[in-house]
């Protein structure tokens, strides 16, 4: 095989490779190939985030998601880190301070509660699972801070279910306290679909729609769970046309040292060594 | 060797090719190079502090609940760091002593140039001389020494005492009696308003 | 290997070295001078790039190694840490993982260049079975790695594996379970399991780096084998490996790193399973345990039989048939170049292999099944019937008198037709 036909099989690889974040293990083949793609400002090679989108995804996850979603990965100091909401830093301690967060034992042996400062994790809905679960008749909400990743289909995915809900079809039997949606696998969930127009304020100006807060606040997901996104794609763009001339020298330099042996004697080329 | 006949010899390059070969093959060593130097460096740069730890590089610390004549410990970057609330006979006692009785005549205070002396003035900050913040680890093998709470014996110059080799400081933490050779050195702080202030 | 060495010491330090333990001396023997067949394509450059991704995969492990924590409780956070906190964590991380799928890729591509041109003939035969070993440890290594970010596939991967051997209670009671809890430490895979894995993964590569190093020394005794399986017959028929084939090498791997790089960094989860972002739950099943695409053939292979012991019998026979090659292919003709009929069989062979793969991926039932057991029979078929009986039949192309009728037979426009045909 030339190396010729090789960049050819290489070039269709790199264009397969514009979709973003797909799983070849999604063998619920179905669900992922129905999934409608939206378009997001994040996908590679050269996608970013954006940084007022990804501001109002943190308000929507805060004023809604967070009532019942831990996000214990995540610090108040990531709102304000580069490739992420950019929060300045005075937004960010003021958004820390806002929560109450559990620290101790004091001398005494008691926990108590004190503001938050950046350096401390999201502040959780629940202390713990079982107490998540005796809130919400049983099921547990997922913590969300890697939820776009772990879930085929990530963001697009994340977009249709909040999306989704609908009234059940006549002829399907809703099980006692779920909820039918048409993007969640087996279409019934227990998660409410709670967002509804008008009920996150947004200061920038967009609207206050149930389409945007699902958008934006998928978006913030994708950051919350690929925070180097950004500062990846960027060492990627150096990297990958580093090795593009790199290539083109090695090739050349092969060449040049094959010199003695594919010019014969006479002046013909011989057959060039695949 | 095969004859010279064999046309599968290697014939010989002439200058044109070599010198063409040569500036491909620089190019081609001093990618290598960048590349190698490139890949090294995220494999050095892992080991420093990474974020969470950087994050934890300053503490603030709310100091009005301390009352005279009482001390608090709190963690910074791993270390305990001393807060005394000193009492208006403390702080006399510190002034008083003059320099040359000093084993240790600098200040050891990294928020003043290094040759500072240790002047009771520079161990503390000006305006708020009855707080002394010190990092309370003992200058001569590393142990805490005790004199932060009530009670604990303080040493013959009422700072602190070290218990495992005999170190005694006084009330501006300085060493008196040794093997402890320098000053509990003071780290770097500022006063954020009254009643707060910003370790690191 | 029987050339005498040409090493000269440089210096007087040199030579005082080489008095005593002559490292430069080999080093030039074995990858500067060591003459190397000139006809080799690039399916030869995969070694090169092999070794560079054990190097690789070493390196970005003992680093990663520095920030994970192997307890049940803190691994994926640990994960986690190093993707989000440690400078440069999120490189290294998708380095390794990307680059584990990157080393199956290439030793794949290997091993099918090697059964192609019968590399695996005498006298390579040792060589052959030190690849397969190889390729043995890797699978262990990558399986107990999969395991440390402790994801559900993670944890129930591990699972499955390790049940399998409790299907050794149906020939000695009590023997398989007594293994499996051997292996776990406890009555579950769990913390202990998770500990003893990372222990393991950690030391492994450099057992593979003990057997490439017996591997690359097995080659070295008879010389590489060709495109055309003929044996060097003059030094005429070499050139040195520096520079010739240091430089294509070098080539071959900056292509090989544009593949690798393109996947780290603009699709680093596309090889990945999305259930492995979520913490490892023993409570809950994934609703279909998969392995990494590069276990999927085997995985197809262990499902298509419907009898566990039987099964996994058949997954190590898989693997262990590998081992027979040398002497189930009878051919006296090594390079596929020169055998029309087998060629074809190879080929299936190869479709076989990739089939497989994707069967590996769906559910084992309905005509997912049925193809996992006639691309399962067809795998057994191909070494244990087609290579021992196709070599006693087949009539082979004339091979040529030597690599440099070979190499010459391709300009020879006014040749006879039959000559060109020989070169095929």
């Amino acid at each position: 095989m030339t190396s010729h036909s090789c960049l050819k099989l290489f070039g269709v690889f790199l264009l397969a490779l514009a979709l973003p974040d797909r799983g070849i293990g999604d063998e619920e083949h179905s669900h992922a190939s129905e999934l409608q793609r939206q378009s997001w400002t994040f996908t590679p090679p050269f996608g970013t985030f954006d940084n007022a989108q990804l501001q109002r995804g943190y308000h929507v996850y805060r004023d809604v998601c967070a009532q019942c979603h831990s996000m214990r990965l995540l610090s108040y100091r990531n709102l304000g880190e580069p490739g992420g909401p950019e929060f300045s830093a005075k937004v960010v301690e003021t958004l820390a301070a806002q929560a109450q967060i559990t620290d101790g034992p004091d001398d005494k042996g008691q926990m108590f509660q004190r503001p938050g400062r950046p350096s401390d994790r999201f502040r959780s809905p629940f202390p713990n699972d079982q107490a998540a679960r005796a809130a919400n008749n049983g099921a547990l909400p997922p913590d969300l801070s890697v939820l776009a990743k772990a879930r085929s289909g990530g963001p697009d995915y994340i977009y249709a279910l909040l999306m989704g809900y609908r009234d059940p079809p006549p002829d399907f039997t809703l099980a006692p306290g779920m909820h039918y949606n048409e993007a969640f696998p087996g279409h019934q969930t227990a998660m409410p679909g709670l967002l509804r127009d008008g009920m996150v304020g947004y200061t920038d100006g967009t609207e206050k729609t149930l389409d945007n807060y699902a958008k934006d606040v998928s978006a913030f997901l994708m950051w919350t769970a690929e925070p180097k996104l950004e500062e990846r794609h960027k060492v990627g763009t150096r990297v990958m046309v580093f090795l593009l001339v790199f290539a083109v020298i090695m090739y050349l330099a092969k060449r040049a040292v094959w010199v003695p042996l594919h010019r014969r004697r006479d002046g013909a080329k011989q057959s060039s060594s695949s | 060797m095969a004859s010279h006949e064999n046309s599968l010899d290697p014939i010989v390059l002439d200058d044109e090719d070599l010198s063409r070969r040569d500036v491909i093959l620089i190019a081609a060593g001093g990618f290598t190079a960048i590349g190698t130097a490139a890949a090294l460096w995220p494999l050095l740069d892992q080991m420093n502090p990474d974020a969470s730890t950087l994050s934890l590089a300053t503490t603030e610390v709310d100091i009005s609940p301390i009352e005279v004549g009482q001390a608090i410990t709190v963690m910074w970057r791993g270390k305990p760091i001393f807060i005394r609330h000193r009492t208006a006979q403390e702080i006399e006692q510190a002034k008083a002593t003059p320099l040359d009785d000093l084993i240790d005549p600098l200040a050891r205070n990294v928020n003043l140039p290094d040759d500072a002396p240790a002047t009771d003035e520079n161990r503390a900050v000006p305006e708020r001389e009855p707080l002394l913040v010190m990092i309370g680890i003992c200058t001569h093998l590393g142990c805490i020494p005790i004199g932060q709470a009530p009670g604990q014996y303080k040493g013959e110059y009422g700072g602190w005492f070290c218990p495992c080799h005999g170190s005694q400081y006084d009330t501006a933490g300085r060493v008196r009696i040794g093997p402890a050779p320098q000053n509990m050195y003071i780290p770097p702080y500022s006063f954020t308003s009254d009643t707060k202030i910003k370790i690191g | 290997m029987a050339h005498p060495s040409t090493y000269r010491p440089a210096s007087g330090v040199a030579k005082w070295l080489d008095e005593r333990l002559p490292v430069a001396r080999v080093m030039h023997d074995q990858f500067m001078v060591y003459p190397t067949p000139r006809n080799l394509n690039y399916w030869w450059t995969f070694g090169g790039i092999l070794t560079f991704m054990l190097v690789a995969q070493i390196v970005t492990g003992v680093v990663l190694a520095m920030h994970y924590i192997p307890a049940e409780d803190r691994a994926f956070d640990s994960v986690e840490r190093i993707m989000r906190d440690v400078n440069w964590g999120w490189l290294l991380r998708y380095a390794h993982a990307v680059g584990a799928s990157m080393f199956f890729l290439a030793v794949y591509v290997h091993t099918f260049r090697g059964l192609y041109y019968g590399s695996y003939k005498a006298p390579r035969e040792v060589l052959w079975i030190l690849g397969v070993l190889i390729l043995l440890l890797m699978i262990a290594t990558a399986f107990m790695g999969y395991s440390l970010p402790w994801g559900q596939m993670s944890f129930w991967a591990v699972t499955v594996i390790t049940n399998l051997f409790s299907s050794l209670d149906a020939v000695i009671p009590g023997l398989g379970t007594t293994l499996v809890q051997w292996i776990w430490g406890g009555f579950s895979v769990g913390g202990p399991t998770l500990n003893r894995l990372y222990s393991l993964h950690y030391l492994f590569p450099f057992i593979i780096a003990g057997v490439v190093g017996l591997h690359i020394w097995a080659l070295h005794v008879p010389g590489n084998n060709n495109p055309t399986g003929i044996n060097v017959k003059s030094p005429a028929e070499t050139v040195p490996f520096h520079p010739y084939y240091s430089i294509k090498d070098g080539f071959a791997l900056v292509m090989f790193l544009l593949l690798f790089g393109a996947l780290l960094f603009y699709a680093p989860n596309l090889l990945g399973h999305a259930d492995n972002y979520i913490p490892a739950n023993p409570l809950q099943t994934p609703p279909h345990i998969v392995p990494e695409w590069y276990f999927l053939p085997f995985y197809a292979i262990l499902r298509a039989v419907p009898d566990k012991l039987l099964g996994v019998v058949t997954l190590l026979a898989s693997i262990g048939v590998l081992f027979f090659v040398p002497w189930l292919d009878t051919s006296k003709v090594r390079s596929t170049s020169y055998r029309p009929i087998y060629k074809w069989f190879f080929w299936a062979f190869v479709v076989t292999c990739i089939a497989l793969g994707y069967l590996g991926s769906q559910a084992p039932d309905g005509w997912y099944l049925f193809f996992g057991r006639v691309f399962t029979i067809y795998y057994f078929a191909f070494f244990l019937v087609v290579m021992p009986v196709l070599g006693k039949f087949e009539r082979p192309r004339r091979l040529p008198g030597s690599i440099t009728e070979a190499v010459l037979g391709h300009e020879a426009s006014a040749a006879k037709p039959r000559e060109r045909e020989a070169v095929a």
